[in-house]
């Protein structure tokens, strides 16, 4: 008998020692030899055996074979022995009901023992024994137990008193323990008072309506006077029970907050967390230009700042609150950006959170250091790391304005490192800087460019696709980038189908002439060749927009994008709110609501903060604090990049007007589809109007996809007049629509035939500063209106030997007051040879004085060379703007107003087109015809036009049938104008 | 609440295994190892969700410890409790291992039975565990011992129990700081810190009621508003501004929260009083001054210099200068004027190491490093400098005014207690890029 041997050995060198053999032994017929052992009389012997036993049992092995002779060990007063047993006993007491029973009279005497200690053991153990008949005997020793004259085991009986409702919910009620551990809440010792709120708030956790804790004045009284003398997990147990607490109002909500207060220098960041969701809650009520208020924001900042002095595993839990914490209350934190920085050496967990919360708390103030950080960062060698610091610039460029010139150089520098994983985030970044600054910062597309091909995930390609797609006349072999992914299309990610559609049909819109066979191609591979719906749906919606109305499709697919938000990734504020009830616990890790990972009826209960201070005065309603958020939730941008958004933005909002009214002629197989299911989603949406006061979906974007659908509707008048124009376009042959999959050939028919207005006419480059007079520079340049944005447009060419660096332009005071309304973004410097397009957007609050012509431009370059002056004029056609389309009325009224001197008249000749086709093109350049009247085979077009400055142009125009000379009358308080109006007309309609 | 901890070793065997609740059974068990411990470099949180139930652990050397549950526990409270429970094994058995667990195991489940209760922490003050969890048999107690026990372990003072006696009553303070920094290569301050600990042992006999002063902004400022202004003005220099402080639960929080007045019942023994993060007026002991120079794509130069910034009469301990090296090192040549310095492949950095140094020096270390040719895009991380040392001051400038002791039952005063007070900062994470 080789253990019995080792026994021997070991009791020589005093047992203690030596325990860890007993995970060793494995040998057959060990379970025998242990009975034998167990059943020993000498005591010691015993203890050794029930050893081996439990030994056994922790490594897995199945030792309740054994049930009965362990349990005759019980009956000891050897208390290291009992316990052994007891913890026997909780193991295996459920797969031997019948035998555990023999347990239990050795427990009920155990109850009555001298010892508190082994009192309290006894009613310890038997709470743990998951028995029904043991539960029986449970009863009366419990009720003995929560009324002994022992702290000790009073604090114990109150625990078992939860591990019975476990068991036995309804034998709890019964026997009206739920009382008993009310009354212990007045006990006189602290450790009792924080048990039984521990034990009642479990138990309330699973009755949601009953009003089980109670709380009133008198009793938080009392958790507050305990929380002074309890142990650290006492207070904690306390504090999470206050925080469900409603204060009657503001000043008791202070006063709790002010015994609170002292918590926060606590050892334990448990203690210290749970006091700031206590602060963080009752501060809701308190009233902000209450003095206290502010000192309290104060006071929660240091210690928060020193939980991240923890271990990294509690650093982890107090980031990912903070988090939160910095999401509901920025203004704890913005002066901390520094303790966020990442430390060499921190675990990967705290390295991403950190990294989180610095985006977070990024402002104009801290930009530089942030970015300098940042930069760093991005060359890590965490894969994970990297990425996210890579997308943590591209956020700071779109939060802090002032820094995004920089953030885009920082990303270009990263792009030149080549890595594949940091070129493909930066340009997934780079896209929303571009969305966020359009016309900005479009220099750096070539340097895009030459990275399409080392681009394998599917974000950064759908990112390139959409930045191709948007700038395709700027990128002159757009159609040949868009084409070589359409090889490989069916392979691509949905998001990749998807945007390479969009992508396709703006850039036939803006192309129309080259890229025919293009969106012929990709209009059959998404509806003819896929199976996917949504790719299906966006290319029949598509395709029906281009064959009914090129002009609405080109205000719809090109139609001005709503901004996108500064913040990300922002939790949406009711589950926000939600999560800030739950700071300190395992729904502040994960971010997510209690239901969302806790099963049963535990933690569906959904907690909220209290009412908003001020916000009426029936605070005693908890509904106040949740009629939705005072402030209007801000946009996020949906993870899904811009998938979304295009979708509600392009698709959704023009039928919604035009469905009705222009279809019903039409007899197309997609359109039933089309209206009924546009009608059926706008139904939807007008019945929930409510949808966001629900707690209970966390469905983040459903708020916002309302309001953006809404804000499109409303907010782009342009589009509507775009539609309504569009009928008359539409020629009459077109009226039998024949079947989707023929339309094509029509569609491009009518393109041809019709001849697609181009928006606003920009007149091509010309060359407005020869090499030979600026030491080889050369400008050539024009202007453009885009989207309501003045350009100017410049090709800057470096014809000298070297480098040329440090561009800024100037414009002269001019009569309509252009300036540049940025600097000039030459980001890289340019090598001889090289030409450089820039775009230089202008605003009209420059310095005024008239010119002579009146649309002259003074310009000043300078370069790291020289200065250098040229002079060019632009279009009046420059400062039309949208919102030129004058009431009829007041139209007639104006028009009478005007004297008769300030009429002028011009002769436009050699122009073919139809009253309808030349309507079309000036509105274009935002020329509006208000009113059309046929006298005699005669058409007059009633039209007028609004300059920046606020300047109406009322115009007369005369079409006769067969007669290419259209006569022009124009009318204006500015008479001077008015040759430079017909300049328009004439380059509008002739080109 | 908790609703059983495990405890393994590297391998993922089980050494220790309680459960408190019923929703974790025996599959719990293993699947935190099949996911975490043997899915080591995927797991990048300290808590993780496998099939509706959370697991939290913590590691300590190989051992794993880990809680599970599957309600929304309080997350912050079960890490603090993995630590104690860490502290509380260390206490009894000293280092955690695996051979000390095996050996111990009868002893960590009483100690589980005890400190927690159906998932719910309880007292965990070894002062007052080792009071009657033993190990040694029970002893049969009289009937006030008992008493005095649990009343102990609830009781108020739950970290002190009553009739300590000392022949000599005596207390050692330990101000122990350790000094952050992180500089750019051209040394500008990016952040820095101190976070300090006050640890004192204490063996005093009775009930001492203490109070401790140190010279924090706040009281001095209040005190100096009192007195004359010329104490002011001299206290004013001395004293140093404290961003945060918390403190062991012995002190009485509300009364510094009211007063800013320390004054607390100490446990028997050594315990940490207070921690606290300074960020004001930091003394920095050494500057590192690092130049790096690639020569071509096979060789660098790095050239280090260190200055210590103290008073000259006292002595730093322990320098340690890790310049890192990239991962193609062939060869490294070394010069350093003062101490030793080795390039070690292993650890992939030249360590130079001083025994001491005096303050308002400087020393210099220069090197040459081959490297080999690698096609390997990306480029070298350049991990910080890093240093490590020791000084015999506070460099946070906090100093100890008082620490008075009353015990109003026993006959001795504050002046029989003998006093010793002790200040070392050491470096913590004293980085500068380079």
């Amino acid at each position: 008998m080789e253990w019995a041997s080792q026994l021997c050995e070991n009791r020589g060198l005093g047992s203690k020692m030596t325990d860890s053999k007993y995970f060793t032994t494995t040998k057959k017929g060990e379970i025998f030899e242990l009975k034998a052992e167990l059943n020993s009389d000498k005591k010691e012997k015993k203890k050794e055996a029930v050893k081996k036993v439990i030994a056994s049992m922790t490594v897995g092995k199945d030792v309740s074979a054994l049930f009965p002779d362990v349990v005759n060990c019980m009956q000891t007063d050897n208390l290291e022995l009992k316990k052994l047993v007891y913890l026997y006993l909780m193991n295996y007491a459920k797969s031997q009901p019948d035998m555990a029973i023999m347990a239990v009279n050795t427990f009920v005497k155990d109850c009555e023992d001298l010892n508190p200690l082994i009192r309290a053991l006894a009613v310890r153990t038997m709470g743990c024994i998951r028995v029904d008949k043991i539960t029986e005997y449970l009863c009366e020793p419990l009720r003995k137990c929560l009324k002994d004259e022992d702290p000790y085991v009073r604090k114990t009986a109150a625990v078992c008193v939860a591990k019975l409702h476990d068991i036995n919910a309804q034998l709890v009620e019964d026997q009206g323990f739920l009382d008993t551990l009310k009354d212990l809440i007045s006990d006189s010792n602290p450790m009792v008072v924080a048990n039984a709120v521990a034990a009642l708030s479990e138990i309330a956790e699973s009755h949601p309506n009953s009003n089980l804790l109670d709380l009133n004045p008198q009793t938080i009284n009392k958790l507050l006077t305990a929380l002074n003398e309890c142990t650290e997990w006492g207070q904690i147990f306390i504090l999470d029970c206050l925080a469900s607490y409603l204060p009657r109002d503001d000043r008791e909500s202070q006063s709790i907050c002010e015994r609170v207060t002292p918590r926060l220098s606590h050892a334990n960041s448990a203690v210290v967390l749970s006091a700031v969701k206590v602060l963080m809650k009752f501060m809701e009520m308190l009233p902000k230009d209450l003095d206290y208020y502010g000192t309290l924001l104060k006071k929660l900042a240091p210690p928060l700042v020193t939980l991240l002095s923890a271990e990294p595993e509690l650093q982890y839990v107090a980031l990912r609150n903070i988090n939160l914490i910095v999401q509901k209350r920025p203004e704890i934190l913005k002066h901390e950006m520094k303790v966020f920085f990442v430390k060499y050496n921190d675990p990967i967990y705290v390295k991403l959170e950190k990294l989180d919360i610095m985006i977070r708390l990024a402002s104009q103030a801290n930009i530089a250091q942030v970015l300098a950080e940042l930069k760093e960062y991005a060359t890590e060698v965490d894969v994970d790391f990297v990425r996210k610091a890579v997308r943590a610039i591209g956020r700071c460029a779109i939060k802090v304005e002032q820094s995004a010139e920089r953030c885009v150089s920082t990303l270009l520098d990263l792009i030149q490192t080549k890595v594949n994983y940091v070129v493909q985030e930066a340009i997934v970044v780079i896209k929303d800087i571009f969305r966020k600054y359009p016309n900005k910062y479009e220099s750096v597309i070539a340097t895009l460019c030459e990275n399409l091909d080392s681009l394998d995930e599917p974000e950064a390609r759908a990112a390139m696709i959409w930045i191709v797609g948007e700038y395709a006349e700027r990128i002159d072999n757009a159609d040949e980038l868009l084409e070589s992914f359409l090889e490989g299309f069916h392979d691509e990610s949905t998001q990749v189908q998807l945007q390479l559609l969009t992508a396709i049909v703006k850039l036939f819109l803006k192309k129309p002439t080259e890229t025919q066979e293009l969106v012929q191609q990709v209009l059959s591979l998404a509806t003819q060749d896929s199976d996917n719906p949504d790719l299906r749906d966006r290319g029949y919606i598509y395709w029906r927009l281009l064959s009914t109305d090129p002009v609405a499709a080109k205000e719809v697919v090109l139609a001005e994008k709503p901004l996108i938000s500064e913040e990300t990734d922002l939790i949406e504020p009711t589950l926000l709110e939600e999560l800030i009830c739950h700071i300190g616990t395992l729904a502040s890790v994960y971010h997510k609501p209690p239901s969302a990972f806790v099963e049963g009826s535990r933690g569906v209960q959904h907690k909220r903060l209290p009412p908003r201070a001020g916000s009426g005065e029936s605070t005693e309603s908890p509904d106040v604090g949740q009629s939705g958020p005072s402030e209007a939730p801000p946009a996020v941008i949906p993870s899904q990049g811009d998938l979304l958004g295009d979708l509600l933005n392009l698709d959704l909002a023009p039928p919604t007007a035009t469905v009705p009214s222009v279809q019903p002629s039409m007899q197309m197989g997609a359109m039933d589809l089309l209206g009924g299911g546009l009608d059926s989603l706008m139904g939807d949406e007008s019945d929930t109007p409510g949808g966001r006061t629900e707690v209970q979906s966390p469905q983040p974007y459903s708020d916002y996809s309302e309001r953006e659908l809404g804000g499109d509707i409303g907010g782009s008048p342009s589009m509507g007049a775009g539609l309504g124009a569009a009928p008359a376009a539409m020629p009459a042959s077109l009226g039998g629509a024949p079947a989707v999959g023929g339309g094509l050939g029509d569609l491009f028919d009518l393109g041809g035939g019709v001849g697609m207005p181009t928006g606003s006419y920009v007149a091509p480059k010309t060359v407005w500063l020869l090499a030979m007079k600026a030491k080889g520079l050369e400008i050539s340049g024009t202007f453009a209106r885009r989207g309501g944005i003045i350009q100017m447009d410049l090709s800057l060419t470096n014809k000298a030997m070297s480098v040329m660096t440090d561009f800024a332009i100037q414009f002269n005071r001019n009569s309509f007051g252009l300036a540049p309304a940025g600097p000039l973004q030459v980001l890289t410097p340019l090598s001889p040879n090289q030409t450089i397009d820039v775009s230089l957007p202008l605003s009209t609050s420059g310095p005024v004085m008239k010119m002579e012509p009146l649309n002259n431009l003074q310009v000043a370059v300078k370069n790291n060379i020289d200065v250098f002056y040229f002079s060019c004029q632009y279009p009046l056609s420059l400062l039309f703007v949208e919102d030129g389309k004058m009431d009829r009325q007041v139209f007639l009224a104006t028009w009478k107003d005007i004297p008769n001197d300030n009429e002028a008249q011009f002769q436009i000749k050699d122009i073919h087109l139809n009253s309808d086709v030349a309507s079309n093109k000036l509105q274009g350049s935002n020329i509006f015809t208000i009113a059309k009247r046929t006298v005699e085979g005669q058409d007059m077009l009633y039209q007028s036009v609004k300059l920046t400055n606020g300047i109406w142009v009322l115009a007369e125009m005369r079409i006769q049938t067969g007669n290419p000379n259209y006569t022009l009358s124009i009318k204006c308080r500015a008479p001077e104008v008015c040759p430079f109006v017909y300049q328009c007309y004439e380059l509008v309609l002739k080109n | 609440m908790i609703g059983g901890l495990f405890i393994y070793n590297h391998k993922g065997e089980v050494l220790i295994s309680r459960v408190y609740r019923d929703d974790i059974g025996r599959n719990a068990v293993d699947a935190f190892r099949v996911n975490v411990i043997h899915a080591r470099q995927q797991v990048r949180s300290p808590v993780t969700n496998f099939a509706r139930t959370s697991f939290f652990h913590v590691k300590r050397s190989n051992i794993w410890l880990a809680a599970v549950t599957k309600q929304n526990v309080n997350a912050a409270m079960v890490f603090e409790f993995l630590y104690k429970m860490c502290d509380v094994m260390t206490a009894y058995f000293s280092k955690i291992s695996e051979e000390n667990i095996k050996n111990n195991f009868v002893l960590i489940y009483e100690l589980l039975d005890e400190i927690l209760d159906f998932g719910y922490p309880q007292n965990s003050e070894t002062g007052a565990l080792k009071t009657f969890i033993t190990q040694q048999g029970i002893k049969s107690q009289t009937k006030e011992e008992q008493s005095q026990i649990t009343s102990q372990v609830t009781g108020q003072i739950g970290w002190r129990r009553e009739g300590i006696k000392y022949r000599r009553n005596e207390l050692f303070l330990d101000v122990l700081e350790s000094v952050n920094l992180l500089m750019s290569p051209q040394g500008q301050v990016l952040s820095a810190h101190v976070s300090g600990r006050v640890v004192m042992k204490s063996y005093l006999s009775g009930m001492p009621e203490c109070k401790f002063g140190m010279n924090d902004k706040i009281v001095i400022d209040k005190q100096g508003k009192g007195g004359t202004t010329d104490d002011s003005g001299k206290s004013g220099k001395q004293s140093i501004a404290i961003d945060d402080c918390t403190f062991h639960q012995c002190v009485r929080l509300s009364k510094f929260d009211s007063e800013r007045s320390i004054s607390f019942i100490p446990p028997d023994g050594e315990y940490e009083l207070m921690r606290y993060r300074t960020t004001k007026d930091i003394i920095l002991p050494f500057r590192v001054i690092p130049l790096v120079r690639e020569v071509g794509r096979t060789k660098l130069e790095v050239k280090v210099v260190i200055k210590s910034n103290f008073k000259p009469s006292l002595l730093a301990q322990k320098i340690e200068v890790r310049i890192p090296t990239p991962l193609n090192t062939s060869g490294v040549q070394v010069i350093c004027m003062k101490g030793k310095a080795k390039y070690k492949a292993s650890e992939n950095a030249i360590v130079w190491k001083i025994k001491r140094m005096a303050g308002m020096k400087e020393s210099q270390i220069s090197a040459e490093i081959e490297l080999l040719p690698t096609n390997d895009k990306k480029k070298w991380a350049r991990p910080p400098i890093s240093m490590n040392f020791e000084v015999p001051f506070a460099p946070s400038g906090l100093k100890v005014r008082y620490l008075k002791v009353f015990e109003p039952k026993l006959n001795y005063s504050d002046h029989d207690v003998i006093k010793w007070v002790r200040y070392i900062g050491r470096s913590g994470i004293y980085e500068t890029r380079c």
